[in-house]
Formats: structure tokens, C-alpha cells, sequence
């Protein structure tokens, strides 16, 4: 609290970004974590709330006669325009913003003060929620060519790795030593991913330190031991993600990139991604784009052009799509690197992971993808989204990047992800507000150092706890859709409004077909439990009274099932399977054998005998399906009456 | 003249086909009148029927004794034949140039083309002005349908029913019809029945250069004000363009002579500057480079997003005009037939919720585009691939159907139907087998007797099995005003139309199949659970009955 010395200011009012209608009046407030502004004028009692920490920038605009401009920034793209009556308080809110939006010390960040009176036993359980151990299990290691190492346990191989890395069984400690000193602070070649189907891997280090000339040995060893761990193939790719004028630059200062003659069986490749610098430029000046008055259309197009960000966003796309390719088709491992290895590098590797697994396409995947390949691998957050006071030219939206190349990839195919748009800008939103011990800190030494586990809590379980707003019903689960290999023409690469004007509602559909799907999807949910408990109803008066006359639950379900008999064959079990994957939710569909949801095989609820499963609210649920199905087949958009008996 | 005399190869054997994401087909090439036809033997289901009116350009190639000919097509796609024989290819290809660039409408395929259905309710019929009307008569009386164009001798280009104030007689729509561009007087377009003001379209004044007035005229437009109430004038033109326009007799309304109005310049481009933009834009669109700069300058430079931000802000503009001012709105640009068209049909659509149904569309189309004289068959004889310079093409309703499009996907719940049908009626508009695009105007569309001759567009959609296709899953009727945003972020390419050869649609085309099942899933679970109900209530019900002897 030593940084407010204004708490509350009245009579403050909210200009509109856009248009030049009335500004709202109200009242601003000033609290530990957050500003709130509360309108008064309005019948509605409208509040807007910014965390500190979503402060990009804080501006004292020049007097004017309705009183004393304070323009605010947000990093999760926010603009607010307040006007404050007198210089006094301006200045006021103005320092104390500057001081909270970006504290010199981590302690100050709101992490540590979150308190959501969670049990100790649940915020230690919560750091569980994401296992990278686990992770490597389920990419099938260790196997007989790549095992897990603890060489760097107390992080002195490499400060900024984390203390477990998966490397080629064949890499000796000498070898992994010394190509250790031959990378650029120490970043030597360790695991990504590994494509069981394939063998395939992808690896990631930084660039070596090979000046024009330098050679070394246990690195050469080292590309040559992960070469090996892909006995199949007879090369690998080095791909170097930055423009190949960079990396030739950097050789003057004794770094670089591989020399294709040093290294056995290598193919290199440049990819052309720029740096943080010029993605920090070009953010802004998209930000600026954003933030046009009343743009003609042409000034908009020109705008976006010259602000090069889709040219980025499509680069790292083209780099992930390389990638995913190497790995499917030509069945090649890949090593990646830039220069430090954490952010081009993070940004193409789990985007390659995105193509390539499935399992990074559900909610719980993606957690673990940028636990493994951003958080453990040193992206640093907390230099890259200014959480502290520092360096302004080590921020940059890398991370942000990722995140839209998803959404792009979701807007390609809408029905191979298991979240939707808002599970990425809540993600987004996470990264910068610091609420959680996730995102602080650099790399995993710092982490440790700081005593997150044990000071903060994971952001994961409070996602997991919001799984259903997060949900894309389209989603046709996780064995249906394999590799992605998006269309990377321009055209299909579009401005995020959803992100860029994510707070300029005006802009967006006024009605929302996620909404209305994710509603339906609910009611769903509730009709079957009523089936169910209707079901039950029935059959219990049915046993009290054994009427003949009375068509028995079980026999209107037989009804049912003799229509499901006429059906024609082509109405494919596959297709009724997708249907309940997608209907029934989430995670059963990841036993590919599991046949229908009931756990009974598919030709069991096609003959006429799975009318028992009366009980069950799923089996029924199918039977419906089914019908649904054949209406379908024989007359197109029967009404639902025509199917009622 | 015979079709065989153009025909000089019917059928060549061993042409190749290469379509957009589909597989190449080997097969037999037929040339009909109407039809070039590729059909592979083996499988009869792989079979390539295009209409020759539907060919805008197409350019040859050959490679030794093989020639390589280019259809590009007026909905866009491009398709690829290689055909063995030097002799055959050129004739194949002088036949297609000849029978796609037919000059006698009479030898359209529209006349040629008997229905595999039966008609049961004949389009033709569905939207007679007399029957529209009615609506309108049924909640006010100051409107009258007035039949003095009834052998387009007043207005060549307007239907012969028209609605105008009650209080007019035909001797003055006479008069005023001599005082505006190709005798479009001021008829009405749309009554707002929440607050009875109304919008009407006209074509501009000929005032000329020395200000002449027409009594008349005022008179008319003035008929349609509440006491006291004033109204605006929406001038599709800018100030400049209409200044201008005084030179060549035409003009605008001065305020001295119109007093009550209140005049609006907009800056809808005319007609003859759109054949250039589409044409752009479908170039930047099939550009397969890669340059990101290159593709957003090119989209950029087309210029045609510009203009469905135009339209669709002046379309507003009216809506505004009429349902928050309170206010009678005159649309008018140059000749009335264009510009003045988009933006009274998209302010029905903003204002009017039955215009956002199937039918209700169909309605609009047919009132505000095909009965007031848009001249279809000038403006859609070309697409965008066509090579000479364009004399009266234009994709005035393509962009009519692109900003419909844009308030679609703003308000995905809103409307009846989905984007096919918008496509739908695209395509036709260029080319088909259906009467109902023909002619310029009721005047043609009686000279050539369609509604005899051919079979109407309408008669086809609306059966359901056809229909089916065209409906939105997610519409729950919207009985409010409907203000879409026309800021650029909220204004996108429609990819249906422009991307839809460019690349592969196989994956949105799952997620609509997707959601349809969820949304039919649901309802059918509803009646399963309500027909339980039923059920267990009858038990119950019995079951007292059993219970009290």
C-alpha cells in the first residue's frame, strides 16, 4: 500500500475509445491489486476492473479544459481514457500506477498476495496438475534410444535448463559437457518431442559458438547421437529459425550456425523469423492499428500490412508446418535453435507439437505442452511480459505469437481442438496477470529459488475448474483428427479480432454460435438425466402394475432399436461413434477400442437386444443418436415430432 | 442457327480434368448446346457438368500434339483440360468460346431446360406485387398500388404496379416521371410498421445545369411526410459526383424547392468502377505466392472491401434515418437501378425481420431487384475473369449479397438462412438453367415471356428437400433491429465466395455437419423426454383411476 497515496478519486470520467458520446462518469479506486473504476451515473452499476499487472503503459496526456487525461495501456489489449478533474490526483494515480503496474521487486507480484483460502493440501495437489514426468512416459520414454538425465540436477551444466532433460541414450556425459560449452549459454541439444510412429524427434538447443571457424567435437558427437537415436533415417535437419542475415552477424561475435561440413548427415535451414525487437515493433504498431478513430478501410488494410504482424505470425507457422513435415513425411529428426534457444525455438517446437500430437490439442495437453516447452525450458516470462520493472527492450509478445497461431490453426479446423478461443485468451490473460506462480520467473533455477511451489498457486486447477466455458463442442475427439497440416497461404491468415479489440464489443458478432452451441451442449446434459430419472420412473410403475397394455420403458426403446435394425447399413458405426465422443463429452474417446460410451462394442447397441440399457443415460442417449442418424439418411430434416412414437 | 454448326467436335475421348482439390479424371469430353460434359467410364458418379453460359474466359495452351485448355468460370473456379489431339483441342476450344458468348437470349439454356421436378408451387407466382401490397394496406391507408406503368410506357425499367402515395394521381407520377433519370419517379420501397415512416427510391432529378423544378415531384415526395415531420434525401453520390452529374442533365434536390428534406452525400462508387475491383480482388485471391505484404496490399488495392464498408454504413445510415429518427428516407444515386438498390434492400434487412427469412429474402430479391429493374443480365453477362473491357458489367448484387453476407456473421442467429443459399443466388445470378435472372427488367422479362417459357429459380429452392440445405440450424426468429458494425476489424472477405476454390473446405464443411447434429441431437432429446413424460403421466393418471375403485 506504500505506493497509494490517492485511493479514491470522484468524478472521474471514462472517454469511449471510438466515438466521441458522452464519457461515463464515476469513481476510481485504487487497491493493492487492482484499479477500479465504478460508474455513477448509470443506473446499472457498471464497474471496470484492471489488475496492475495487465498495465502496459500509463501516459499524463496534456491538460485539457475538462480536466487532466490519464491513458492506460493494457497488456491484455485494454484501452482506458480516463479524465480526471485535478493535476493533483492525476499525478498522484499516475506514479502509484507506474509503481504497481511494475514493481522493482518480484515480491511485490500479485502471486504472492493471491489467497483463494484454498487448503494447503489442495494448493500443493494443484502443482500436480500438470506431471512432466508423466509427459515423457506417454511420448514412450525412456526407451532404448533416448533416456532421461539428472546431469543437470543442480542446474550447473546449463542455469537456464531445467533439472531434467530426456537426451539420446548414446550421449555420454563428456559429450553432453562439452557440446554444453560449445552453445550458447550452455543450451545444448536435448529432447522436445518423440514420434513414436516415426522414431522421429524433435531437439532444441541454442546457436553454437562457432565464430567462422570454431569446431567441437562432442557437439558434432552429440548431433550425431541424436542422428543415430533415428536408425531409420539417414540425415537430420538443423533448423535455424532466424533470418539468415542474423545469423550470419552473429558469427563476428563467435556465434553462428552449423557448418554443413562439420557435421555428418546434416541438412541446414535457415526458417526466417525475426527477433524479439522486431516483434515488439510490430505488436505496437498493430496496437496502433487497433486504436485508429474511425479507420476507412484502406487505412486499416495498409495499416495491418505495415505493421508486418501477420507476416510474422505467418513465418512461425510456416517454421511449425517444416517441422511437423520433417517429422511426418520424410520421417527426419529435426534439431531447432535460434540464438538463446527460448523463443523462437519455444515458439516452433510446440506449434510442430501441436501439428503433430492430438494430445496437445485438448485442454489438459496444451497445459503440459507449455509447461514442457515454454515454462521448463526457460522462456523467460518474466523478462518478455515486463513483469518487473526492467529492461523494456527484453519485452516482446513471443508467447502471444503462439497463442494466435493456435487460433489460427483452430479457425482451420474447427473441430480438431478440444477448447475454443476464450481457454487461449484466458491462458493469455494468466501470462501477464501474475496471479499464479506459473508465468514468474525466467526458468526453472529462478522458480525454485523463489519458492513458487510452495509460496503461490498453479493456474492449472483454476483452468480445470472452468474446463466447461473452455469447451469447443465441435470437438470431435482426440483419435478422429491426426496430424494438422494447415494451409499456410496468406489469405488464411486473418487479424484476431477477438484479441487485438478483445474490449471493443462493439466490434464483435452480436450473437455468439459458441455461446448458443455451448448451451445446448449444457441442456444436454440435463435432458439426459431427466431421461434417465423418467426411465426410471416408469420402469418402477411398471413393476407395481403389470399392465400388457402399457408399452414398457424397455419396449419404447425397442421401438427404437427395430428402427435402428431398417436403418441402412451405411450409416456407419464410425460416424455414431464421433457422435458420441462428441456428445458424451471429452475423455472417454481416448481408448480408441472402447467401441460406444457404454463400454459395450458397437454391434451390441445395434441389434435389437440393447434395449436393456435403460439405465444407463449414455446408452440411451446413442439410441437416440441413432435414429437421428437414419432420419437423416432417409429424409432429410425430419422434424422431431416424426421421430416422437 | 443450329448449336451443331458450333460444334465441331462433340466428343473427344481421353481429356484429363484437373479441378481444385479433387482428383484428376480421365474421361470422355461431350460438348451440347447448353453443357460441356466429362465422364469417366469407369465410375459413373465422377462427372463434370457445367453450363457454357456459366464460362467466363478460357485460355489455351499446347505441348506438342496435346492441348491444355483453361475454363475459368463466372462463380470463380477454375478448372484444367488436357486434350490429346491438336485438331481437337482447338476445335473443342473455339466451340466453348463460341456457345459461352451467345448473343440471342432466346437461345439460353433457360428455355431449353425442362424441370426433373415437379413444380408444385410455381415461383412465378409466389411474389406478385398485388399480394405484397396487401401487407401494407392492412395497416395503413395512405398508400395505393397505381398500374400507370402498366405498359412501361412511363418508367421502361419499372414494374407495371407500383406503390405510391394515395394521395398522388397518376397524371402526376406522369409529370414527375419526365423529371427524373429514365422516368424513375419516387415509389415506395419499405413501410416501417413499428412507426410508419417509410424509405423510397427514385433516380436522380434532372435539374441540369440551370436548376430546373418540377412541382410534381415535390409534390410526390412531399405526399409521403407526416404534418410537420421532415424527411432525408440519401444521395448515394459525394457532393462532387452529383455536382457533376448537373452537366449531363442530372442533378440533385436543391433545398430552396425541397425545404422539408434534408439532403445526404454518401460515397458508394458507381457500378462501372466495381468490375475492376472484383476483378483485382480475384486476382489477389488466386495469387499462390507466398508474401503476406503482397496479398494484404493486393486485397487492399482492390478496394473492394472498401466498398462493402460503404454500402453497408449508407445502408445504416437509412435504417437509422427511419427507425431512430423517426424519419421518411428518398434513396436515390444516379440511375436508381444500381447503388440505390443495395442500400434499400440492406435496410430491410437491418430493419425488417422478415426479410431475414428464406422467404422473406426471396421476397426482397424479387421486389427490390429483380421488379425494380436491376439490370441482371448487363451486369452479370461478365465475372471476373472476363478480358475486354467491361461496357455494362458489374457485381452490383455480388456486393449486395457480400454486405448480407457480413450481417450474417454478425448475427449468426438471425437469419433463416445460411450462407450457401447467398452463394447460391450468386451463382445463379451469372448463370442457370432457371428463368428467373433473365432480362434487365419486368418489361424484358414479359417481352421474352418467361414466366411461360421458363421455370423459376424460386419453384426449385423451395422444395424441401432443396431447402433443406439452405437453413441456418442456429435461427431463432429476431423480431428486433438488427445494427451490424461497420468498423474494418468487423468487416471480413467472404471466403465462401472468394477463397472457396483456393483451398480446401473439408474441415468447415465437418464443423457445420457437426453442429447440425448437435442442434438435431437436442431436439430430438427434448420430444424423447417430453413424450416420456407424456407417458408417465398417462400411467400415473391410470394408475389413480385403478387406485379409486
Amino acid at each position: 500500500m506504500e505506493h497509494i497515496s490517492t485511493p479514491k478519486v470522484e468524478q472521474v470520467k471514462l472517454l469511449d475509445r471510438y466515438t466521441s458520446k458522452k464519457p461515463a462518469v464515476g469513481t476510481l479506486y485504487l487497491t493493492a491489486t487492482h484499479l477500479i473504476y465504478v460508474e455513477t451515473a448509470s443506473n446499472v452499476r457498471k464497474e471496470t476492473w484492471i489488475l496492475h499487472h495487465h498495465i502496459a503503459t500509463v501516459e499524463k496526456l496534456p491538460l485539457t479544459t475538462a480536466g487532466c487525461p490519464l491513458l492506460i495501456h493494457c497488456k491484455n489489449y485494454r484501452v482506458a481514457h480516463f479524465v480526471l478533474p485535478r493535476e493533483r490526483d492525476c499525478q498522484d494515480v499516475f506514479q502509484s500506477l507506474l509503481k504497481l503496474s511494475q514493481p522493482a521487486g518480484e515480491e511485490e507480484l500479485y502471486a504472492f498476495l493471491y489467497n483463494p483460502k484454498q487448503n494447503e493440501n489442495d494448493r500443493r495437489v494443484g502443482w500436480g496438475a500438470v506431471d512432466l514426468k508423466m509427459e515423457f512416459k506417454r511420448m514412450g520414454l525412456p526407451n532404448d534410444l533416448w533416456e532421461m538425465t539428472d546431469l543437470n540436477k543442480n542446474y550447473g551444466i546449463c542455469s537456464t535448463y531445467p533439472a531434467e532433460l530426456a537426451v539420446p541414450k548414446t550421449a555420454s556425459k563428456p559429450t553432453i559437457v562439452g557440446s554444453s560449452k560449445f552453445r550458447s549459454r550452455g543450451r545444448f541439444p536435448v529432447l522436445s518431442y518423440f514420434h513414436k510412429q516415426t522414431n522421429a524427434a524433435i531437439c532444441r538447443c541454442s546457436q553454437p559458438l562457432s565464430g567462422f571457424s570454431a569446431r567441437c567435437v562432442e557437439d558434432e558427437q552429440m548431433l550425431q547421437a541424436i542422428s543415430r537415436a533415428n536408425p531409420k533415417s539417414s540425415f537430420m535437419y538443423v533448423v535455424d529459425t532466424r533470418p539468415k542475415l542474423n545469423a550470419m552477424a552473429n558469427r563476428a561475435a563467435g556465434k553462428g550456425y552449423e557448418n554443413e561440413d562439420h557435421y555428418s548427415n546434416i541438412r541446414f535451414q535457415f526458417v526466417g523469423i525475426e527477433n524479439i525487437h522486431v516483434m515488439r515493433n510490430s505488436l505496437q504498431k498493430l496496437v496502433e492499428v487497433c486504436a485508429m478513430k474511425s479507420p476507412s478501410m484502406s487505412d486499416y488494410l495498409t495499416g495491418l500490412e505495415n505493421s508486418g504482424w501477420l507476416r510474422h505470425i505467418k513465418a512461425v507457422m510456416d517454421a511449425g508446418v517444416f517441422l511437423a513435415k520433417a517429422v511426418v513425411e520424410e520421417k527426419a529428426s529435426v534439431l531447432v535453435h535460434c540464438s538463446d534457444g527460448w523463443d523462437r525455438t519455444a515458439q516452433v517446437c510446440s506449434l510442430a507439437g501441436i501439428l503433430l500430437d492430438p494430445y496437445y490439442r485438448t485442454i489438459q495437453g496444451l497445459m503440459v505442452l507449455i509447461e514442457k516447452e515454454w515454462i521448463s525450458m526457460g522462456h523467460k516470462f518474466t523478462q518478455r511480459c515486463g513483469h518487473l520493472e526492467g529492461d523494456p527492450k527484453e519485452v516482446s509478445p513471443v508467447f502471444t505469437q503462439f497463442i494466435e497461431c493456435l487460433w489460427h490453426l483452430m479457425e482451420q479446423y474447427p473441430c480438431a481442438f478440444e477448447f475454443n478461443e476464450r481457454y487461449l485468451i484466458e491462458i493469455h490473460d494468466h501470462v501477464y496477470s501474475c496471479q499464479f506462480g506459473n508465468f514468474i520467473g525466467n526458468c526453472q533455477k529462478e522458480r525454485v529459488e523463489m519458492k513458487l511451489v510452495e509460496r503461490t498457486y498453479s493456474v492449472w486447477p483454476f483452468l480445470l475448474e472452468k474446463k466447461e466455458q473452455f469447451t469447443n463442442p465441435l470437438y470431435k475427439g482426440i483419435s478422429k483428427i491426426g496430424v494438422l497440416r494447415p494451409n499456410t497461404l496468406p489469405f488464411n491468415f486473418k487479424f484476431w479480432c477477438a484479441m487485438y479489440n478483445r474490449f471493443d464489443k462493439g466490434m464483435h458478432p452480436k450473437q455468439s454460435v459458441l455461446d448458443t452451441l455451448l448451451t445446448l451442449t449444457s441442456q444436454k446434459a440435463e435432458e439426459e438425466i431427466k431421461m434417465t430419472d423418467l426411465q426410471k420412473e416408469l420402469a418402477a410403475i411398471d413393476e407395481t402394475v403389470p399392465n400388457q397394455d402399457h408399452p414398457s420403458p424397455a419396449s419404447v426403446l425397442d421401438e427404437q432399436s427395430t428402427k435402428v435394425q431398417t436403418t441402412p447399413s451405411s450409416v456407419s458405426l464410425h460416424e455414431a461413434k464421433h457422435m458420441s465422443h462428441m456428445t458424451n463429452g471429452t475423455s472417454e474417446e481416448m481408448d480408441p477400442n472402447a467401441g460406444s460410451a457404454n463400454g459395450k462394442g458397437p454391434e451390441e447397441w445395434e441389434g435389437p437386444e440393447s434395449s436393456p440399457a435403460v439405465t444407463n443415460g449414455k446408452a440411451i442417449a446413442i439410441e437416440i443418436l441413432d435414429t437421428s442418424l437414419k432420419a437423416e439418411a432417409e429424409s432429410p430434416r425430419s422434424s422431431p415430432t416424426a421421430v416422437e412414437e | 442457327m443450329e448449336f451443331a454448326e458450333l460444334i465441331k467436335t462433340p466428343r473427344v475421348d481421353g481429356v484429363v480434368l484437373h479441378r481444385p482439390f479433387l482428383p484428376t479424371v480421365e474421361g470422355t469430353l461431350c460438348l451440347t448446346g447448353h453443357h460441356l460434359i466429362l465422364s469417366s467410364r469407369q465410375d459413373n458418379t465422377e462427372e463434370l457438368w457445367l453450363l457454357h453460359s456459366n464460362i467466363d474466359s478460357i485460355e489455351k495452351r499446347f505441348v506438342g500434339s496435346q492441348g491444355t485448355i483453361i475454363v475459368k468460370c463466372k462463380d470463380l473456379r477454375v478448372i484444367q483440360l488436357d486434350i490429346p489431339g491438336m485438331e481437337e483441342s482447338l476445335n473443342i476450344a473455339s466451340s466453348i468460346e463460341a456457345l459461352s458468348t451467345l448473343d440471342s437470349v432466346s437461345l439460353m439454356y433457360p428455355f431449353f431446360y425442362r424441370p426433373m421436378f415437379e413444380v408444385i408451387e410455381d415461383g412465378w407466382n409466389l411474389f406478385l406485387p398485388e399480394e405484397a401490397f396487401k401487407d401494407i394496406e392492412s395497416v395503413t391507408d395512405e398508400w395505393r398500388l397505381s398500374s400507370v406503368n402498366k405498359d412501361f410506357t412511363v418508367c421502361p425499367s419499372y414494374p407495371p404496379l407500383l406503390v405510391v402515395p394515395k394521395s398522388v394521381d397518376d397524371d402526376t407520377l406522369r409529370k414527375a416521371a419526365t423529371f427524373r433519370h429514365g422516368g424513375r419517379f419516387p415509389v415506395l420501397s419499405y413501410y416501417h410498421k413499428k412507426n410508419g415512416m417509410v424509405m423510397m427510391r427514385a433516380g436522380q432529378p434532372l435539374t441540369g445545369t440551370n436548376g430546373r423544378r418540377c412541382k410534381e415531384d415535390e409534390k410526390l415526395i412531399n405526399a409521403t411526410l407526416r404534418a410537420g415531420k421532415r424527411g432525408y434525401i440519401i444521395d448515394t453520390r459525394t457532393i462532387n459526383l452529383a455536382q457533376q452529374a448537373k452537366a449531363r442533365g442530372g442533378g440533385f434536390e436543391q433545398e430552396a424547392n425541397y425545404p422539408q428534406w434534408r439532403r445526404i452525400h454518401k460515397a458508394i462508387e458507381r457500378w462501372s468502377i466495381l468490375q475492376e475491383s472484383l476483378i483485382k480482388l480475384v486476382e489477389a485471391c488466386n495469387d499462390q505466392s507466398h508474401s503476406m505484404d503482397r496479398w494484404l496490399s493486393k486485397l487492399e488495392a482492390s478496394n473492394w472491401q472498401t466498398h462493402v464498408k460503404e454500402i453497408l454504413t449508407t445502408a445504416c445510415l437509412a435504417a437509422q434515418c427511419i427507425d431512430r429518427e423517426g424519419a421518411s428516407v428518398l434513396v436515390h444515386g444516379t440511375e436508381g437501378t444500381d447503388s440505390t438498390l443495395q442500400v434499400t434492400s440492406l435496410a430491410q434487412i437491418i430493419l425488417d425481420p422478415a426479410s431475414r427469412t428464406i422467404r422473406g429474402f426471396e421476397s426482397l430479391v424479387e421486389r427490390e431487384w429483380l421488379q425494380a429493374g436491376h439490370p441482371f443480365q448487363q451486369r452479370c453477362a461478365q465475372s471476373a475473369y472476363s478480358m475486354g473491357k467491361p461496357r455494362w458489367e458489374a457485381p452490383v448484387f455480388l456486393l449486395f449479397l457480400d454486405c448480407v453476407w457480413q450481417i450474417l456473421r454478425q448475427f449468426p442467429c438471425s437469419f433463416q438462412f445460411n450462407e450457401h443459399f447467398l452463394v447460391l443466388l450468386f451463382q445463379h445470378a451469372y448463370a442457370s438453367q432457371f428463368g428467373t435472372f433473365m432480362g434487365n427488367n419486368a418489361a424484358d422479362r414479359v417481352k421474352l415471356k418467361l414466366s411461360q417459357k421458363t421455370v423459376s429459380l424460386w419453384s426449385w429452392v423451395n422444395r424441401p428437400q432443396e431447402m433443406e440445405r439452405f437453413l441456418n440450424p442456429l435461427y431463432e426468429p429476431n423480431s428486433l433491429v438488427i445494427w451490424p458494425s461497420v468498423a474494418p476489424q468487423s468487416l471480413l472477405l467472404w471466403e465462401a465466395v472468394f477463397l472457396r476454390w483456393n483451398r480446401s473446405s473439408k474441415c468447415l464443411e465437418e464443423a457445420c455437419v457437426c453442429m447440425l447434429h448437435i442442434i438435431e441431437y437436442n431436439k430430438e432429446l427434448q420430444s424423447k423426454v417430453n413424450a416420456l413424460r407424456r407417458q408417465l403421466a398417462q400411467l400415473q393418471t391410470e394408475d389413480s383411476l385403478l387406485d379409486t375403485p
